[in-house]
Protein backbone atom coordinates (compact mmCIF):
# COMPACT_ATOMS: atom_id res chain seq x y z
CA UNK A 1 0.00 0.00 0.00
CA UNK A 2 0.73 3.86 -0.69
CA UNK A 3 2.63 5.38 2.67
CA UNK A 4 4.18 8.16 1.66
CA UNK A 5 5.92 9.09 5.00
CA UNK A 6 8.27 6.97 7.19
CA UNK A 7 6.97 4.81 9.82
CA UNK A 8 7.69 6.10 13.60
CA UNK A 9 10.76 4.01 13.90
CA UNK A 10 12.49 5.59 10.96
CA UNK A 11 12.22 9.04 10.68
CA UNK A 12 15.69 10.38 10.58
CA UNK A 13 17.37 12.55 13.13
CA UNK A 14 20.74 14.48 13.15
CA UNK A 15 23.86 12.29 14.05
CA UNK A 16 27.25 13.37 14.62
CA UNK A 17 29.81 15.41 12.76
CA UNK A 18 33.00 14.08 12.68
CA UNK A 19 35.98 16.14 12.85
CA UNK A 20 37.70 17.42 10.13
CA UNK A 21 41.19 16.02 9.17
CA UNK A 22 43.58 18.21 8.86
CA UNK A 23 44.03 18.62 4.90
CA UNK A 24 44.10 21.15 2.66
CA UNK A 25 41.62 19.80 0.45
CA UNK A 26 38.06 17.79 1.98
CA UNK A 27 35.24 16.21 1.00
CA UNK A 28 31.90 16.33 2.94
CA UNK A 29 29.92 13.16 3.31
CA UNK A 30 26.31 12.87 4.48
CA UNK A 31 25.55 9.16 5.50
CA UNK A 32 22.61 7.69 7.03
CA UNK A 33 23.70 5.55 10.18
CA UNK A 34 21.56 3.05 11.98
CA UNK A 35 22.47 0.78 14.93
CA UNK A 36 20.19 -2.57 15.76
CA UNK A 37 21.67 -2.30 19.23
CA UNK A 38 21.25 1.14 20.64
CA UNK A 39 17.93 1.48 20.04
CA UNK A 40 17.23 4.69 18.38
CA UNK A 41 16.30 5.94 15.37
CA UNK A 42 18.24 6.33 12.21
CA UNK A 43 20.34 9.75 12.20
CA UNK A 44 22.45 11.34 9.51
CA UNK A 45 26.36 11.74 10.29
CA UNK A 46 28.40 14.11 8.64
CA UNK A 47 32.32 12.94 7.59
CA UNK A 48 34.96 15.06 6.22
CA UNK A 49 37.61 12.93 3.65
CA UNK A 50 40.73 14.33 2.84
CA UNK A 51 40.18 13.54 -0.66
CA UNK A 52 44.74 13.89 -1.10
CA UNK A 53 44.59 10.64 0.73
CA UNK A 54 41.71 9.11 -0.77
CA UNK A 55 40.50 7.30 -4.47
CA UNK A 56 38.40 8.53 -6.50
CA UNK A 57 35.48 6.81 -5.71
CA UNK A 58 32.71 6.93 -3.01
CA UNK A 59 33.12 3.25 -2.08
CA UNK A 60 37.10 4.37 -2.00
CA UNK A 61 35.72 7.30 0.75
CA UNK A 62 33.48 5.05 2.82
CA UNK A 63 36.15 2.47 2.98
CA UNK A 64 38.88 6.00 4.09
CA UNK A 65 35.95 6.47 6.58
CA UNK A 66 35.61 2.90 8.38
CA UNK A 67 39.22 2.69 8.35
CA UNK A 68 40.48 6.36 9.37
CA UNK A 69 37.47 7.42 11.35
CA UNK A 70 34.68 5.34 12.43
CA UNK A 71 35.56 1.84 11.94
CA UNK A 72 31.69 0.79 12.57
CA UNK A 73 30.50 2.54 9.62
CA UNK A 74 28.97 -1.08 7.99
CA UNK A 75 28.28 -1.66 4.44
CA UNK A 76 28.25 -4.28 1.74
CA UNK A 77 30.98 -4.38 -0.90
CA UNK A 78 33.36 -6.94 -2.49
CA UNK A 79 34.58 -6.82 -6.31
CA UNK A 80 35.52 -2.75 -6.38
CA UNK A 81 34.94 -3.12 -9.92
CA UNK A 82 31.51 -3.14 -10.63
CA UNK A 83 30.59 -6.33 -11.40
CA UNK A 84 29.42 -8.34 -7.61
CA UNK A 85 26.68 -5.27 -7.25
CA UNK A 86 27.05 -5.77 -3.48
CA UNK A 87 28.33 -1.89 -2.92
CA UNK A 88 25.07 -1.08 -4.30
CA UNK A 89 23.42 2.27 -2.72
CA UNK A 90 21.18 5.28 -2.83
CA UNK A 91 24.23 8.30 -3.55
CA UNK A 92 23.22 11.97 -4.68
CA UNK A 93 19.30 10.77 -5.23
CA UNK A 94 20.20 7.85 -7.44
CA UNK A 95 20.46 4.17 -6.73
CA UNK A 96 24.35 3.17 -8.06
CA UNK A 97 27.25 1.06 -7.14
CA UNK A 98 29.70 3.20 -4.75
CA UNK A 99 32.49 1.69 -6.73
CA UNK A 100 31.92 3.17 -9.72
CA UNK A 101 30.30 6.33 -8.55
CA UNK A 102 33.43 9.03 -8.64
CA UNK A 103 32.46 11.79 -5.74
CA UNK A 104 33.78 14.33 -7.80
CA UNK A 105 30.68 13.80 -9.85
CA UNK A 106 28.70 15.15 -7.06
CA UNK A 107 28.34 18.86 -6.55
CA UNK A 108 28.64 19.62 -2.36
CA UNK A 109 28.43 17.13 0.22
CA UNK A 110 28.10 13.39 -0.96
CA UNK A 111 24.81 12.12 0.49
CA UNK A 112 24.81 8.48 1.00
CA UNK A 113 21.51 6.06 2.06
CA UNK A 114 21.13 2.67 1.70
CA UNK A 115 18.92 1.28 -1.17
CA UNK A 116 15.64 3.29 -1.07
CA UNK A 117 12.25 1.23 0.90
CA UNK A 118 13.87 -1.63 2.24
CA UNK A 119 14.10 -2.71 5.76
CA UNK A 120 17.73 -1.95 6.91
CA UNK A 121 20.05 -4.48 8.67
CA UNK A 122 22.53 -1.68 10.04
CA UNK A 123 23.63 1.31 8.33
CA UNK A 124 23.85 1.16 4.50
CA UNK A 125 23.10 -2.67 4.16
CA UNK A 126 19.39 -3.54 3.63
CA UNK A 127 17.84 -6.51 3.55
CA UNK A 128 17.55 -8.07 0.14
CA UNK A 129 15.56 -11.62 1.31
CA UNK A 130 12.55 -10.54 -0.55
CA UNK A 131 14.78 -9.44 -4.11
CA UNK A 132 16.57 -12.80 -3.91
CA UNK A 133 13.46 -14.75 -3.31
CA UNK A 134 11.61 -12.63 -6.33
CA UNK A 135 14.39 -13.83 -8.20
CA UNK A 136 13.80 -17.50 -7.70
CA UNK A 137 10.45 -17.18 -8.36
CA UNK A 138 11.19 -16.42 -12.03
CA UNK A 139 13.34 -19.59 -12.06
CA UNK A 140 16.65 -18.26 -13.75
CA UNK A 141 17.49 -21.57 -15.10
CA UNK A 142 17.10 -23.37 -18.84
CA UNK A 143 14.14 -25.31 -18.66
CA UNK A 144 13.79 -27.87 -21.24
CA UNK A 145 11.70 -31.54 -22.52
CA UNK A 146 13.96 -32.51 -25.13
CA UNK A 147 16.56 -34.64 -24.36
CA UNK A 148 19.64 -33.33 -23.14
CA UNK A 149 22.18 -33.17 -26.27
CA UNK A 150 25.82 -35.12 -26.11
CA UNK A 151 27.76 -32.02 -25.77
CA UNK A 152 26.34 -28.03 -25.61
CA UNK A 153 22.68 -26.31 -25.87
CA UNK A 154 23.35 -24.84 -29.53
CA UNK A 155 22.29 -21.33 -30.17
CA UNK A 156 22.61 -19.32 -33.49
CA UNK A 157 24.95 -15.95 -33.50
CA UNK A 158 21.36 -14.23 -33.92
CA UNK A 159 19.44 -15.68 -31.32
CA UNK A 160 22.66 -15.31 -28.63
CA UNK A 161 22.41 -11.59 -29.38
CA UNK A 162 19.03 -11.14 -27.93
CA UNK A 163 20.58 -11.83 -24.59
CA UNK A 164 22.29 -8.74 -24.98
CA UNK A 165 21.45 -5.99 -22.36
CA UNK A 166 19.89 -8.95 -20.65
CA UNK A 167 22.51 -11.12 -19.19
CA UNK A 168 24.83 -8.11 -18.20
CA UNK A 169 22.14 -7.71 -15.09
CA UNK A 170 24.46 -8.02 -12.00
CA UNK A 171 21.23 -8.15 -9.78
CA UNK A 172 22.47 -5.52 -7.44
CA UNK A 173 18.83 -4.37 -6.97
CA UNK A 174 19.03 -0.74 -7.89
CA UNK A 175 17.06 -0.74 -10.37
CA UNK A 176 14.40 -2.79 -8.19
CA UNK A 177 14.68 -0.21 -5.25
CA UNK A 178 14.13 2.70 -7.00
CA UNK A 179 11.01 1.90 -8.23
CA UNK A 180 7.63 3.58 -6.60
CA UNK A 181 5.26 0.90 -7.95
CA UNK A 182 7.73 -1.59 -5.88
CA UNK A 183 7.89 0.62 -2.80
CA UNK A 184 4.08 0.64 -2.99
CA UNK A 185 3.43 -3.16 -3.67
CA UNK A 186 6.76 -5.01 -3.40
CA UNK A 187 4.93 -7.67 -1.52
CA UNK A 188 3.26 -8.68 -4.71
CA UNK A 189 4.76 -6.72 -7.67
CA UNK A 190 8.09 -8.64 -8.86
CA UNK A 191 9.94 -5.39 -9.49
CA UNK A 192 12.22 -4.74 -12.38
CA UNK A 193 15.31 -7.07 -11.85
CA UNK A 194 13.46 -10.12 -11.57
CA UNK A 195 11.18 -9.02 -14.47
CA UNK A 196 13.82 -8.15 -16.87
CA UNK A 197 15.88 -11.83 -15.62
CA UNK A 198 12.16 -13.40 -16.61
CA UNK A 199 12.56 -12.05 -19.84
CA UNK A 200 16.01 -12.65 -20.24
CA UNK A 201 15.02 -16.68 -20.08
CA UNK A 202 11.77 -16.31 -22.47
CA UNK A 203 13.53 -14.95 -25.13
CA UNK A 204 16.43 -17.84 -24.89
CA UNK A 205 16.00 -19.77 -27.91
CA UNK A 206 17.29 -22.57 -25.88
CA UNK A 207 14.37 -22.47 -23.33
CA UNK A 208 11.50 -24.75 -23.92
CA UNK A 209 9.44 -23.16 -21.07
CA UNK A 210 8.26 -20.05 -22.66
CA UNK A 211 4.27 -20.79 -22.11
CA UNK A 212 4.52 -22.00 -18.18
CA UNK A 213 7.11 -18.63 -17.84
CA UNK A 214 4.32 -16.23 -19.24
CA UNK A 215 1.31 -18.25 -17.07
CA UNK A 216 3.81 -17.54 -14.09
CA UNK A 217 3.73 -13.80 -14.87
CA UNK A 218 0.13 -12.97 -16.05
CA UNK A 219 -0.90 -11.42 -12.53
CA UNK A 220 -2.18 -7.81 -12.05
CA UNK A 221 0.61 -7.44 -9.74
CA UNK A 222 3.36 -9.64 -10.27
CA UNK A 223 4.07 -8.06 -13.81
CA UNK A 224 1.47 -5.64 -14.72
CA UNK A 225 1.90 -2.94 -11.74
CA UNK A 226 4.89 -1.33 -13.76
CA UNK A 227 3.84 2.54 -14.71
CA UNK A 228 6.91 2.77 -17.01
CA UNK A 229 8.10 5.57 -14.67
CA UNK A 230 11.47 4.82 -15.97
CA UNK A 231 13.44 5.17 -12.38
CA UNK A 232 15.15 1.44 -13.45
CA UNK A 233 16.38 2.60 -16.70
CA UNK A 234 17.49 6.46 -15.23
CA UNK A 235 19.01 4.31 -12.66
CA UNK A 236 20.82 1.21 -13.85
CA UNK A 237 24.63 1.31 -12.86
CA UNK A 238 25.29 -0.97 -15.98
CA UNK A 239 22.79 0.69 -18.10
CA UNK A 240 20.76 -1.77 -18.76
CA UNK A 241 16.79 -0.81 -19.70
CA UNK A 242 14.13 -3.45 -17.40
CA UNK A 243 11.21 -1.11 -18.72
CA UNK A 244 11.38 -1.91 -22.16
CA UNK A 245 12.41 -5.90 -20.80
CA UNK A 246 8.66 -5.47 -18.92
CA UNK A 247 7.17 -4.00 -22.08
CA UNK A 248 8.33 -6.88 -23.91
CA UNK A 249 7.04 -9.20 -21.60
CA UNK A 250 3.32 -7.75 -21.97
CA UNK A 251 3.60 -7.74 -26.40
CA UNK A 252 4.44 -11.15 -25.62
CA UNK A 253 1.51 -11.78 -23.66
CA UNK A 254 -0.34 -9.79 -26.36
CA UNK A 255 0.84 -11.86 -29.21
CA UNK A 256 0.25 -15.27 -27.35
CA UNK A 257 -3.25 -14.75 -27.65
CA UNK A 258 -3.88 -13.46 -31.32
CA UNK B 1 21.87 -14.32 24.45
CA UNK B 2 18.35 -12.65 24.79
CA UNK B 3 16.10 -13.99 21.70
CA UNK B 4 14.28 -10.57 20.06
CA UNK B 5 12.74 -10.23 17.14
CA UNK B 6 15.41 -7.80 15.25
CA UNK B 7 13.53 -7.93 11.89
CA UNK B 8 9.76 -6.13 13.17
CA UNK B 9 12.84 -3.63 14.90
CA UNK B 10 14.72 -2.61 11.61
CA UNK B 11 13.70 0.74 10.38
CA UNK B 12 12.52 1.31 6.46
CA UNK B 13 15.22 3.24 4.39
CA UNK B 14 13.78 6.59 3.17
CA UNK B 15 12.59 6.70 -0.25
CA UNK B 16 10.64 9.51 -1.65
CA UNK B 17 12.59 12.10 0.56
CA UNK B 18 15.80 11.26 -1.11
CA UNK B 19 15.54 10.34 -4.61
CA UNK B 20 16.53 12.82 -7.10
CA UNK B 21 13.21 13.42 -9.42
CA UNK B 22 13.99 13.24 -13.38
CA UNK B 23 11.29 14.22 -16.02
CA UNK B 24 9.89 10.72 -16.48
CA UNK B 25 9.79 10.86 -12.67
CA UNK B 26 7.77 13.34 -12.73
CA UNK B 27 5.73 13.36 -15.69
CA UNK B 28 4.46 9.87 -14.15
CA UNK B 29 3.23 11.93 -11.11
CA UNK B 30 1.94 14.68 -13.17
CA UNK B 31 -0.25 12.15 -15.32
CA UNK B 32 -1.50 10.99 -12.06
CA UNK B 33 -2.22 14.27 -10.45
CA UNK B 34 -4.31 14.87 -13.96
CA UNK B 35 -5.91 12.11 -14.13
CA UNK B 36 -7.73 12.81 -10.62
CA UNK B 37 -7.87 16.27 -11.53
CA UNK B 38 -10.10 15.61 -14.59
CA UNK B 39 -12.90 13.95 -12.37
CA UNK B 40 -13.09 17.09 -10.71
CA UNK B 41 -13.37 18.69 -14.44
CA UNK B 42 -16.23 16.22 -15.29
CA UNK B 43 -17.90 17.71 -12.84
CA UNK B 44 -17.44 20.78 -14.00
CA UNK B 45 -19.24 19.84 -17.78
CA UNK B 46 -21.95 18.52 -15.82
CA UNK B 47 -22.73 21.32 -13.90
CA UNK B 48 -22.45 23.01 -17.29
CA UNK B 49 -24.87 20.55 -19.25
CA UNK B 50 -27.58 20.42 -16.47
CA UNK B 51 -27.71 24.19 -16.30
CA UNK B 52 -28.30 24.62 -20.50
CA UNK B 53 -31.15 21.48 -19.51
CA UNK B 54 -32.72 24.06 -16.67
CA UNK B 55 -33.39 27.10 -18.40
CA UNK B 56 -31.69 30.58 -18.72
CA UNK B 57 -31.98 31.79 -15.55
CA UNK B 58 -29.51 28.69 -14.25
CA UNK B 59 -27.37 28.95 -17.78
CA UNK B 60 -26.92 32.67 -16.62
CA UNK B 61 -25.06 31.57 -13.34
CA UNK B 62 -22.54 28.96 -14.84
CA UNK B 63 -21.74 31.16 -17.81
CA UNK B 64 -20.83 34.40 -15.36
CA UNK B 65 -19.03 32.24 -12.92
CA UNK B 66 -17.29 30.61 -15.84
CA UNK B 67 -16.79 33.93 -17.70
CA UNK B 68 -15.36 35.72 -14.08
CA UNK B 69 -11.12 35.95 -13.67
CA UNK B 70 -11.22 32.48 -11.48
CA UNK B 71 -13.94 30.63 -13.52
CA UNK B 72 -11.52 30.98 -16.54
CA UNK B 73 -8.53 30.32 -14.52
CA UNK B 74 -10.36 27.23 -13.57
CA UNK B 75 -10.95 26.47 -17.00
CA UNK B 76 -7.61 27.00 -18.06
CA UNK B 77 -6.25 24.48 -15.61
CA UNK B 78 -8.78 22.22 -17.02
CA UNK B 79 -7.70 22.64 -20.18
CA UNK B 80 -4.18 21.84 -19.42
CA UNK B 81 -4.78 19.31 -17.15
CA UNK B 82 -7.19 17.25 -20.15
CA UNK B 83 -4.33 17.66 -22.71
CA UNK B 84 -1.70 16.98 -20.39
CA UNK B 85 -3.29 13.54 -19.72
CA UNK B 86 -4.39 12.66 -23.51
CA UNK B 87 -0.63 13.20 -24.14
CA UNK B 88 0.55 11.38 -21.43
CA UNK B 89 -1.77 8.88 -22.81
CA UNK B 90 -0.31 9.17 -26.30
CA UNK B 91 2.81 7.96 -24.54
CA UNK B 92 1.53 5.07 -22.67
CA UNK B 93 0.94 3.98 -26.21
CA UNK B 94 4.29 4.43 -27.97
CA UNK B 95 5.89 2.71 -25.03
CA UNK B 96 3.11 -0.41 -25.51
CA UNK B 97 5.07 -1.10 -28.75
CA UNK B 98 7.91 -1.55 -26.92
CA UNK B 99 9.33 1.55 -28.96
CA UNK B 100 10.47 5.05 -27.07
CA UNK B 101 12.63 3.37 -23.96
CA UNK B 102 16.02 4.34 -24.89
CA UNK B 103 17.35 7.30 -22.85
CA UNK B 104 17.01 9.94 -25.85
CA UNK B 105 13.57 8.37 -26.30
CA UNK B 106 12.13 8.16 -22.59
CA UNK B 107 13.61 11.78 -21.55
CA UNK B 108 12.51 13.17 -25.11
CA UNK B 109 8.79 11.84 -24.69
CA UNK B 110 8.67 13.25 -21.29
CA UNK B 111 9.67 16.44 -22.32
CA UNK B 112 7.46 15.99 -25.25
CA UNK B 113 4.15 15.77 -22.93
CA UNK B 114 5.02 19.18 -20.43
CA UNK B 115 6.27 21.32 -23.66
CA UNK B 116 3.27 19.84 -25.62
CA UNK B 117 0.58 20.00 -23.53
CA UNK B 118 1.45 24.10 -22.42
CA UNK B 119 1.67 25.00 -26.12
CA UNK B 120 -1.70 23.22 -27.01
CA UNK B 121 -3.26 24.39 -24.02
CA UNK B 122 -2.44 27.88 -24.92
CA UNK B 123 -3.40 27.00 -28.84
CA UNK B 124 -6.71 26.07 -27.78
CA UNK B 125 -7.46 29.35 -26.20
CA UNK B 126 -5.87 31.99 -28.34
CA UNK B 127 -8.34 29.78 -31.15
CA UNK B 128 -10.74 29.75 -28.53
CA UNK B 129 -10.84 34.01 -28.14
CA UNK B 130 -10.70 34.26 -31.80
CA UNK B 131 -13.41 32.09 -32.61
CA UNK B 132 -15.48 34.20 -30.26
Amino acid sequence: MVQLTLPKNSTITEGKVWPKPAASRTKEFRIYRWDPDDGRNPRIDTFHVNVDDCGPMVLDALLWIKNKVDPTLTLRRSCREGICGSCAMNIDGMNTLACTKGYDEVKGAVKVYPLPHMPVVKDLVPDLTRFYAQHAFIQPWLKTASPTPQKEWRQSREDRSKLDGLYECILCACCTTSCPSYWWNGDRYLGPAALLQAYRWLIDSRDESTGERLDDLEDPFRLYRCHTIMNCAQTCPKGLNPAKAIAEIRKMMVERQV
Amino acid sequence: MAQTDVKAARPLSPHLTVWRPTITYVMSIVHRITGGALYFGMLLLAWWLVAIASGPEAFGTVDRFLGSWFGMLILFGFTWALLHHLLGGIRHLIWDTGAGFSRAGRNGLAWATIIGSVLLTILVWIVGFVAR
